[in-house]
This record gives C-alpha cells, sequence and structure tokens, in this order.
C-alpha cells in the first residue's frame, strides 16, 4: 500500500468584517471589557534608539479612505533584534515589537508610536535594511496583506534590501518606502496602502 | 558531528486552499483586492518571529463571554455554548502559548459596535469578545451564547450563517490568521458569499465546528469543537541559509 503524507492542511482564511475592532480593540469599538487592551504599545518606555511616529491612510480600487482597517507591526529594535526566543541578542524590558491598531472611523487616518527599528540580518547573512513589517486585515479582505515598510532616509541600505530587490518591477519598490517629514521636531514617517490601481503598494506572500 | 533538527522555515502557504483575493460575490472584495500578485518571499528572521504573549496580558476570565461583560449576576440571553479544541500546526503538532482572540453577534445577530444599524436588539449583558492563550498542548476552550445569522448589504437578501470571528498568532508573524467559526448543520453556510469565496468544499468543512456532546455540560451548556491548524515548519536536515551568522 502506498504510504501517506499526513500533513494538514491549514484552516482557510476569512475575512475579519467590519466589526474587528469588537475582537481586536473594543475600545475602538465604543466599549471597554477587558483591563488592557493589546498592541498600544511597541516599543515601551525603555527602549533604545529614535523615538518616531508613523502614520498614514488606507485607500481601495476606487481611491477611497478605507475606514475599517486593522493592521498590525512587527518590528525589531534598535538594534535589529526581535523579541522572540529564537532571536538572540536581548531586547529592552519592555519592548515588544508588536503593535495593533485601527483607522479613525471619520478619516480613515492610522497612526503609531514606536522607534526606528535597526537592520536585521537576512538570509546568508545579508543585511535587511531597516524595516517593519505589516499585516492589513479589513472587511473585503479575505486574506490578510502583508506589506513591508522601509524608510526614506536610508537610501544605501534600501538599495541593497535582498527583499526590496526580489521586486523586479523597480517602480514598485518606491510604494514601501515611508516619506520622512519633522512635526514639532519628531519624525514622522508617512506611509499609504493603496490596495488597488494605480501605484499599488507591493503586497508579499511571506 | 551530527546536530538534531531545527526548526526552519514555514511551508509555503497554499494559495488555492485560501480565498482569492478578488471574489465577485463578495462585493467588496472587488475594490479592495490587489490586482497584482504578491511577491513571494523565502522567509528571514521578519516573518519567522512574532510576538509573544503571557498571562500578564489576558486575565483568566477574558474566555468567558457568558459574565465577561454582564451585570453581577446577570446572564446574556441565548444558547449557552462551550467552544474548545486545539491550536495544531501542519505537521499536527501542539501550538502552545498562543494567543486566541474571538468576537461575535449577541444571539440576535446583532453586534455592540457602534457602526452596527441592525434592528436585532442589544444585549446588555452581552459584550461580544474574548481571548485566551493555549495551554502546553495546545487547548483552548470559550464559553458564550451562540450567535445569531444576520443580514447584511451585498445581494439584497444575503444572511450570515452564525459565526464566531477568530483570530490566531502562532508563533511566527508568517502563521497570523483570521478566520470564522461556523456551525455544524446551518442551512446558511452553502448560501454565504464569504463563505464561498474559499474554493475547496473542504476547505470549507475545515470551518465548520461539530457538536460534541461529550464535552457539553449536562443541564448546563452545550459544547462545539473547532481544531485550528496553522502553517508548519520544515525542520532544518541540512545547512540553511538562513541565520546569517
Amino acid at each position: 500500500m502506498r504510504q501517506k503524507l499526513d500533513y494538514l492542511k491549514e484552516t482557510p482564511s476569512q475575512t475579519a468584517g467590519p466589526y474587528v475592532h469588537i475582537g481586536l480593540a473594543p475600545g475602538a469599538a465604543g466599549f471597554e471589557i477587558y483591563d488592557q487592551e493589546l498592541g498600544r504599545d511597541i516599543a515601551g518606555p525603555n527602549a533604545k534608539g529614535e523615538r518616531i511616529r508613523v502614520e498614514g491612510m488606507v485607500t481601495d480600487g476606487t481611491g477611497s479612505p478605507v475606514k475599517d482597517v486593522l493592521l498590525e507591526a512587527w518590528q525589531a529594535n534598535a538594534d535589529g533584534v526581535y523579541a522572540h526566543p529564537e532571536h538572540s541578542g536581548g531586547v529592552e524590558e519592555g519592548f515588544r515589537g508588536w503593535g495593533r491598531v485601527i483607522t479613525d472611523f471619520e478619516t480613515g487616518e492610522w497612526g503609531f508610536d514606536t522607534v526606528k527599528p535597526g537592520a536585521v540580518a537576512g538570509r546568508s547573512g545579508q543585511m535587511m535594511a531597516p524595516h517593519i513589517s505589516l499585516w492589513i486585515v479589513a472587511r473585503g479582505i479575505n486574506v490578510g496583506l502583508n506589506t513591508r515598510l522601509y524608510f526614506e532616509d536610508e537610501p544605501e541600505a534600501n538599495a541593497a534590501d535582498p527583499v526590496l530587490n526580489v521586486i523586479e518591477w523597480e517602480r514598485r519598490r518606491a510604494t514601501l518606502i515611508a516619506k520622512r517629514a519633522l512635526r514639532g521636531g519628531k519624525p514622522v514617517y508617512r506611509f499609504d496602502i493603496r490596495l488597488q490601481g494605480e501605484d499599488e503598494t507591493v503586497f508579499f506572500d511571506i | 558531528m551530527t546536530k538534531p533538527p531545527q526548526p526552519g522555515e514555514f511551508y509555503q502557504r497554499d494559495r488555492r486552499w485560501h480565498p482569492a483575493a478578488l471574489s465577485q460575490n463578495y462585493k467588496t472584495s472587488v475594490t479592495r483586492s490587489p490586482q497584482f500578485p504578491l511577491i513571494s518571499l523565502e522567509n528571514t528572521a521578519s516573518e519567522i518571529t512574532g510576538p509573544v504573549f503571557g498571562h500578564d496580558d489576558i486575565a483568566p476570565a477574558d474566555n468567558d463571554l457568558l459574565t465577561n461583560f454582564a451585570q453581577p449576576g446577570q446572564s446574556p440571553i441565548g444558547e449557552r455554548i462551550i467552544v474548545h479544541g486545539r491550536v495544531l500546526d501542519e505537521n499536527a503538532r501542539p501550538v502552545p502559548n498562543t494567543l486566541v482572540e474571538v468576537w461575535q453577534a449577541n444571539a440576535s445577530g446583532r453586534y455592540r459596535h457602534k457602526k452596527d444599524t441592525y434592528l436585532g436588539a442589544l444585549d446588555l449583558n452581552f459584550g461580544g469578545c474574548g481571548r485566551t492563550l493555549t495551554d502546553e498542548n495546545g487547548r483552548y476552550h470559550f464559553r458564550t451564547v451562540k450567535p445569531g445569522a444576520y443580514p447584511w448589504r451585498n445581494w439584497v437578501n444575503d444572511w450570515r450563517p452564525a459565526h464566531i470571528h477568530v483570530s490566531v498568532f502562532g508563533s511566527g508573524f508568517a502563521q497570523r490568521l483570521i478566520t470564522q467559526l461556523y456551525f455544524e448543520g446551518d442551512p446558511l453556510i452553502a448560501r454565504c458569499p464569504i463563505v464561498n469565496t474559499i474554493p475547496d468544499p473542504e476547505a470549507v468543512e475545515m470551518l465548520v465546528a461539530r457538536l460534541d456532546m461529550n464535552a457539553t455540560i449536562p443541564l448546563d451548556t452545550i459544547a462545539y469543537r473547532f481544531d485550528i491548524v496553522l502553517r508548519g515548519r520544515r525542520s532544518t536536515l541540512f545547512e540553511n541559509r538562513l541565520e546569517g551568522n
């Protein structure tokens, strides 16, 4: 008898729907239920490095803001170390590296405060440019979309980044570069995400 | 010297098993689906690592939706159910200490959300969200009321089957998953445009929680079983190029 491969199949994805906030950000849905909502503080008070704000908007194929998005961020600390047991180096106490934000119901704007991540070693020891991994879910999105945010003021590291260089359409790489500005002395990076159409953001199958 | 196999990269996600981004019958997907194909990456540390949660992050009672919003001594109205199961990976290994979050409508099909204007009544004693960590064997459980079906603006007479939204982390960001749990025997499942974004009927079956009389508490709470499978990881039997040191 032929032997069988006994792997299980991954549970199929479904959209997070319009009321994702109830489960993952109930305060935003209009009621407080938990002692602490998760994902409000990415870096914690002890994190080294440059304090930055990252903000943007998600637009759909008609150019309209998507006002019911939930977005999660995953990043290394300023030394390029992830807060995870498989990544050696260690992080500052209170640094989780993960955050969760929603878009404003009226404007569609989202934003979070964090520290700028350091470069992380990629495959074969090649360094990846500093980046923040983002995961986007919303009504109408059947499988969460993965993308990466890179920083405009890291042109040399970005030019050598092994992931950006996998994108053979060089013009599309620009969709992953957040624009830097100063507001009240604080660096603010603007990262608009276009789900569809002109200048569509690059999404990854990770 | 032979080194024991180390956990390596995640198995490729089977994108023909998951829903496609664009599904004409789920209208919102039409303007929210990328037109360009996804760019496939080999895993790096950014994908293999992911957030870690502990018992400090949540309260033990967060998994009891019958009490976590109710007034003292009160209960929500509806069918009292236990939802339990295991979180496994594709190698059938348990995924321990991982965060499972759920949210749902009440027994009327109404969500406690300022954007939900459905006529179905709110329940003063029901919030509709819960969260828990899996134990060392990947087990989790919630207690709640069975949610009601509700109408939604898609085609004019579309109704969602009763469902509970489920969010799971796993150990790496590449395993991040949100899905929906449906209930065995619900005739709305086969008619639902969101369910039908999934092309393979066997994949739909994975989202249908089974009535589990063995886990039912007699004269108290009926039970459903729902196992969740996250992406598995390859063992690095040979040298891998991932670590970079």
